[in-house]
């Protein structure tokens, strides 16, 4: 379990870290979401000792992570898959971290086998793809078979395949009993895997709360209703829904759920040829959270490019988020 | 405890799993040996068939000596007195043979001498005045005392004088032959009851540094002095008036044979009697056989001459040991195992320290032992050491290159940038010893010698630097400034203070 609690740190002249709160619980995953400089990587580090923060604490089981004597049987992390020697060998790499926390070459056997590395154990670590050195950082964050767990953006460079493995993974994890924790600063990737969502924002945490809880705050009730009929408005303000009229026969209902809107319709002989509740998405959750906190946002590409407004020289529209 | 023994093992872990680092090691071994056991250095010591060995009167105390001077002097029994009148003492120098100086050599000697006998390495007291050294008096070749300064003319004689009773000997000194000064007493090692006592004159070799631009070198050459006595006289017991003549360990024939001698300005060696006057001609030297320039042969150290290349190896081996986990953001990962970054730069040093003092250990010794007979085969005079200054040279050598890497591992800890620290690491050790052993003049040589972490270089001294014996005492040849564990302390210090703001810097500045 992890809590941090009142982080603050500038570097210079940048806020990197202003009251960061927030409890990591054991048997779920918790999805630390933000955009770029949101303070997720910098919490992370504090968090493991590798940064000193100017003020508030993080805790691992309630202890400082430098009173830890072996760290890694505490919390496994993976912060960055690129932090490996490329001469030396996936399974020295390995090795070596077990020595520091006293075990053997046999754990060692183990995690290779859990990630899938064990044909490319001996293989220089150098010449792994990042999607295999993902998998390393995997196996060196399990090594110490720690109750919590910390990743920093897991699913950079990972096929699809590996996606798929390392959702399953993590869930598999928190199932478990593990205190889990993924950083990631796309939303969607988050979508089926995390019970809980920290949402950051300029060294802030924006939003705390359960997945379930987020959505219902972001939904709305809106249903929408396609019918010919004129009467259908009538219909509906009557059974105590407010209908605002989108023209071309679609009608946007509030205050009705989508089955009395179904009902009174049928009971009216009013007829509907589409009735959609419009259902909200994490991503809508999060762009609503952090339409304010986005560090770079890109400019209206029309107002900025003049080569935008010319259909035939579009450039790819910038997105906030850290190029893969 | 537990604790660092983890992390210890986890960094050895790391330093054995990177193949360069092994390879380094591997080398650091092969350099020293290599360099050791192919020596550039000829010599012509036994060379030239049975006779041509180059074999050392063997002092008193064991050490090899040089036993060479014109000797006029008769046997005598018991205890007494000898004195005479030293009235002018006038050089030849051959350095340069076309232009011979007439200088006196400063450490040429005239003057009473009492032996144990006219072997070569006999022990012996003397009293003497020197050409630049004032009077002094020495006794059984390592020993020197110093009288009063100055030296000898017409106008300004000096008496000397020698007393036995017993065991022991005591020189005096006069200017009239009146009131005496003791200038010292001595007890040579082993005197029998009868010993030869008489006047000796002798003049070592002359050398000096040579600095031609980017090249420096020693030049030099044999040189003679003629000393001038009367008042030879013997009372208190010794008597006698047949005094003969000798030419001990002359280079032209056998040792106290002849009369006579060659010297090296082909002229003679010897002595010559005018009434009351007596003129003895000597070259040579009664003092220490040393190397180097002004001496013969080489010491131990020269064996080691592939050090400076392994220092190099281990120094790159020391910071890359540490710099390359910044540059790849794996000391991320080391602190996020060990959080105590004292701890790992603790179990870093004792990982590198540890390694470079084995394969510097297995190098030195294995070298030291075969290197010697390489070079005696070769002909080149290896001066033969006590065995505890041979473990002190191995040792020494294993230690220097352990104390280097480590302040490398400082270096690359408080810089981070590979590139960086092991530039400023061989800048700072290697380099120093290079200029100092090449092109620098002996001054800067040596004080570069005593505060550059290079001073540790003096632990493979294996010939001690007399004061009172003339030779170029050049780091080249073997001499540094510093004596072997203070160098060493002065590299020590530089490791410990680079090290001590490694941790405070490590410890403050996010990982």
């Amino acid at each position: 379990m992890i809590t941090v609690n009142g982080l603050r740190k500038r570097f210079g002249a940048t806020t990197a870290l202003d009251g960061m709160t927030f409890t990591v619980q054991p048997g779920q995953v918790t999805g630390f979401v933000g955009p770029n400089g949101a303070g997720k990587s910098t919490t992370m580090r504090v968090v493991l000792g590798l940064d000193a923060a100017d003020a508030g604490e993080a805790l691992v089981d309630g202890h400082p992570y430098r009173a830890l004597c072996h760290p890694l049987r505490h919390v496994g992390s993976l912060l960055d898959a690129a932090a490996v020697s490329p001469g030396r060998t996936a399974r020295n790499h390995l090795l070596w971290l077990a020595h520091s926390q006293g075990l053997g070459p046999r754990r060692v056997d183990e995690v290779l086998d859990t990630v899938g590395l064990t044909s490319v154990a001996r293989r220089r670590a150098g010449g792994f793809s990042l999607g295999m050195r993902q998998r390393l950082g995997i196996a060196a964050a399990l090594l110490g078979d720690p109750p919590t767990l910390m990743l920093d953006e897991p699913f950079n460079g990972m096929d699809p395949e590996g996606i798929i493995w390392m959702r399953r993974l993590t869930r598999e994890l928190a199932a478990g009993g593990r205190a889990v924790l993924v950083s990631s600063h796309l939303m969607s990737q988050l979508q089926d895997i995390a019970d809980h969502v920290v949402v950051a924002g300029r060294g802030r945490v924006l939003a705390d709360a359960s997945v379930t809880q987020l959505l219902a705050a972001v939904s709305d009730g809106r249903v929408t209703v396609r019918s010919a009929a004129a009467r259908a408005a009538a219909v509906l303000a009557g059974g105590g829904g407010s209908v605002t009229v989108a023209g071309d026969g679609t009608l946007v209902v509030t205050g009705l759920p989508a089955e009395a809107i179904a009902a009174l319709l049928s009971r009216n002989g009013v007829p509907f040829s589409e009735l959609a509740a419009h259902r909200a998405t994490l991503e809508d959750a999060y762009l609503e959270l952090t339409r304010d906190a986005v560090e770079y946002r890109a400019a209206d590409p029309a107002a900025a490019d003049p080569a935008a407004a010319d259909p035939a020289a579009a450039a790819p529209a910038a997105t906030p988020g850290k190029a893969l | 405890m537990n604790a660092f023994a983890d992390t210890l093992r986890a960094e050895w872990t790391k330093f054995r799993t990177i193949r360069g680092w092994v390879i380094g090691t591997v080398a650091i071994v092969g350099v020293i040996v290599a360099f050791g056991l192919n020596p550039g250095m000829k010599g012509s010591c036994g060379t030239n068939g049975p006779g041509s060995e180059c074999a050392l009167p063997v002092g008193p105390g064991g050490e090899e000596v040089t036993d060479n001077f014109t000797f006029l002097h008769q046997a005598l029994t018991g205890d007494g007195v000898v004195t005479v009148r030293l009235t002018a003492m006038t050089g030849v120098g051959l350095g340069n043979p076309d232009e011979p100086s007439h200088a006196v050599e400063p450490w040429a000697k005239a003057g009473l001498i009492v032996r144990a006998g006219t072997g070569r390495g006999s022990s012996y007291a003397a009293v003497m005045v020197t050409g630049g050294h004032g009077v002094r008096m020495q006794y059984d070749y390592t020993h020197d005392v110093a009288g009063s300064p100055g030296g000898v003319t017409a106008a300004a004689p000096r008496w000397l004088r020698l007393s036995r009773a017993g065991d022991t000997v005591t020189a005096a000194e006069s200017v009239d032959g009146g009131r005496w000064t003791t200038v010292g007493t001595a007890r040579p090692r082993g005197l029998p009851s009868t010993v030869e006592v008489g006047l000796f004159a002798t003049s070592p070799q002359h050398s000096e540094e040579l600095h031609a631009g980017l090249m420096s070198g020693a030049m030099g050459g044999p040189t003679q002095v003629t000393g001038t006595f009367d008042h030879l006289a013997t009372r208190d017991g010794w008597t006698g008036t047949a005094w003969r003549p000798d030419v001990i360990g002359a280079p032209s024939g056998p040792a106290g044979g002849a009369s006579g001698g060659v010297g090296p300005d082909g002229g003679a060696l010897g002595s010559e009697r005018a009434g009351d006057a007596i003129r003895l001609t000597g070259s040579g030297d009664i003092a220490p056989a040393v190397a180097g320039a002004g001496g013969l042969g080489v010491s131990i150290t020269q064996t080691l001459v592939g050090t400076f290349v392994a220092l190099i190896l281990a120094v790159v081996v020391g910071t890359v040991f540490v710099s390359a986990e910044y540059r790849r953001g794996l000391v991320r990962t080391t602190f996020a195992a060990s959080p105590d970054r004292s701890r790992v730069l603790a179990a870093k040093v004792t990982v590198v320290g540890g390694v470079m003092f084995v394969a510097g250990l297995a190098a030195a010794a294995a070298t030291v032992v075969l290197g010697q007979r390489v070079l005696r085969g070769n002909g080149v005079y290896v001066h033969p050491v006590p065995a505890g200054t041979e473990v002190r040279v191995v040792v020494g050598t294993a230690a220097l290159l352990a104390v280097a890497a480590i302040l490398a591992l400082g270096l690359g800890t408080l810089l981070r940038r590979g590139v960086t620290a092991v530039t400023t690491a061989v800048l700072l050790i290697v380099l120093p010893y290079l200029l100092a052993m090449t092109v620098l003049p002996g001054d800067v040589a040596r004080w570069l010698l005593r505060v550059s972490p290079a001073a540790a270089f003096a632990l493979q001294q294996a010939s001690p630097e007399y004061p009172q014996v003339a030779n170029l005492y050049t780091p080249a040849d073997g001499y540094f400034p510093l004596a072997p564990w203070a160098g060493f302390a002065v590299l020590a210090g530089w490791a410990a203070v680079v090290l001590a703001a490694a941790a405070v810097t490590q410890r403050r500045r996010d990982a």
